[in-house]
């Protein structure tokens, strides 16, 4: 059961660091769920542990916020990693490990670094690049480029074109409309999208997310502790991952993800399919990577995601909303962005979201980590 | 594979190095060399780029082959902004994966032409470029007439 959700100050936040993130939303997710730290017995934050620790790695964070876990995970895969620790944790309090796991993120990205995530090449001026990336970095790729290298196979094999990409981003921006913690709330149109700067071709700046501030907490425990709280929990119905890769020359397939595995095990495991969700809340690093978890996951067939999202069915009121804060595209990402996708997807099931679908039930977030390499989804529902 | 210049060339000044391994530095001295090389699989026959020390479809230990040198773009993008130096001073230029004749597939740049010419299907050869001493790193241009 997710019991706790918090953020910190979003979408900017010039008077937090990454921990100060990571405190905050801890604070608040505690607060949220009505529980003491003390009862956190296990703890989850993507950045492993190493010798040479970075402020923000599991280790130092264990330390840092004064926890005596009995159970950890420091999986670390991009933006989906929060997926990911939801499904190690469920498992980990179902099969009696800890009974209590907090999950953790936090980024000044923006403030610290400004908005140069995804057009900064990986590599300084004349480094010497050891391993796999040896063979992709004397070419000057982006975090941008690379996403670009699958929406041009796409739209090659499926006639897929940048009107359709572009509605993906106004439909963000027709959600994040209702957000007041989104940074961009302005409606666009598809030719505003068209007539943004070409970053790398075929994705404009306005295909590809914003550059935030923030951090997010979620607290989880198990069912019988969660009878005793607010009775705001949300139950996790299902999770599954995948992995096909991590470096982007190396994708199997330039249209298709993990996410097809990934769809499959998750709504499997539940007994649900793509037509019971009512809320789908998708990682939006860029808007090829919505429609492909589109096609991926099964809401539509593989080629067909394009027309699907220029459809109108992931905006306000459609049959699928999709990111109903206003995403990645529109309202926040501090560069790993998959803590999010929960945080709204609970708020939607318990009644409680900036702009609430009615009737919601079931929700899935879907994380997409590196360059379309690992993806996590989790399945949530009503508690019974 | 032709060598066509030096990481002393304003085109190439100041890009990252491969950092040879044991295993990679055979690849970039025989680029060195002019060759191109890819992996197979002495035992599945898989094929594979970037070098490894494991087969990626059996786990059995691969070995070297020797590429034409041909490719046809299989995806492309024109990355018009990078703000790290010294791709800022380079843009607009193409990031591609190449398809090899053999079957593997591998990142580079198509140079020589204007960025507008490339487009998914181009056939295309590759060239070399000596980053430092033993180390040669492959590039793409178009396929010229008779290529």
């Amino acid at each position: 059961m997710i019991v706790g959700i918090g953020t910190s100050d979003l979408p900017r936040a010039p008077h937090l660091d990454t921990v100060g993130h990571h405190v905050l939303a801890m604070q608040r997710a505690l607060a949220d769920a009505g529980m003491a730290k003390a009862e956190v017995d296990g703890y989850c934050c993507a950045g492993g542990s190493k010798s040479s620790a970075g402020p923000d790695d599991m280790g130092v964070m264990v330390e840092y916020l004064g926890l005596s876990p009995r159970f950890t995970d420091g999986t670390m895969t991009g933006g989906s990693s929060f997926e990911l620790h939801v499904e190690h944790a469920a498992a980990a309090i179902q099969t009696g490990l800890c009974d209590t796991v907090l999950i953790t993120y936090g980024s000044d990205q923006l403030s610290r670094l400004g908005r140069q995530l995804g057009t900064r090449g990986h590599f300084a001026e004349r480094t010497r690049v050891e391993g796999p990336a040896q063979f992709e970095a004397p070419y000057g790729g982006t975090i941008v480029s690379s996403y670009a290298l699958a929406a041009a196979r796409h739209m090659h094999e499926y006639g897929t074109t940048s009107e359709q990409l572009a509605s993906i981003a106004v439909a963000a921006r027709a959600h994040a409309a209702f957000n007041p913690e989104a940074m961009y709330r302005d409606p666009i149109t598809v030719d505003d999208v068209l007539a943004s700067p070409m970053v790398s071709d075929p994705l404009h700046k306005l295909d590809a997310c914003v550059i935030s501030d923030g951090g997010g907490a979620l607290v989880l425990t198990t069912a019988e502790r969660a009878k005793d709280l607010s009775g705001r929990e949300v139950a996790v119905l299902s999770a599954a991952s995948a992995q096909t890769h991590w470096n982007i020359s190396t994708m199997r397939d330039f249209t298709t993800t993990a996410a097809t595995t990934v769809g499959r095990d998750v709504f499997r495991r539940a007994g649900l399919g793509p037509g019971d969700v009512d809320v789908f809340e998708c990682y939006d690093s860029f808007t090829i990577t919505v429609l492909l978890l589109l096609e991926d996951l099964g809401f539509c067939p593989k080629g067909e995601g394009g027309p699907f999202a220029a459809s109108g069915v992931i905006g306000p009121g459609g049959s699928l909303p999709v990111n109903t804060d206003g995403g990645g595209l529109s309202a926040l990402h501090p560069g790993m962005r998959g803590i999010f996708l929960l945080i709204e997807a609970v708020r939607q099931l318990r009644g409680e979201a900036r702009h609430q679908v009615e009737g919601c039930e079931v929700a899935l977030a879907c994380g997409v980590g590196a360059w379309l390499s690992c993806i996590g989804a989790v399945l949530l529902g009503k508690a019974a | 594979m032709e060598l066509t210049g030096s990481w002393d060339d304003p085109d190439y000044a100041g890009r990252p190095v491969p950092d040879p391994d044991a295993l990679s530095a055979d690849f970039w001295a025989a680029a060195a060399n002019g060759e191109l090389r890819y992996q197979e699989c002495p035992v599945c026959h898989h094929r594979q780029f970037y070098p490894r020390l494991v087969c990626t479809e059996c786990g059995a230990t691969p070995e070297w082959r020797t590429a034409s040198g041909r490719g046809t773009v299989h995806t492309f993008t024109v990355v018009r902004k990078n703000l790290a130096p010294p791709f800022d001073r380079l843009t607009p230029y193409v990031v591609a994966v190449v398809e090899l004749e053999e079957g593997p597939k591998m990142m580079g740049n198509v140079t020589d032409c204007d960025v507008e010419q490339v487009r998914i299907g181009l056939p295309v050869t590759a060239h070399a470029v000596v980053a430092e001493d033993g180390v040669a790193v492959p590039f793409w241009r178009p396929a010229g007439d008779g290529a």
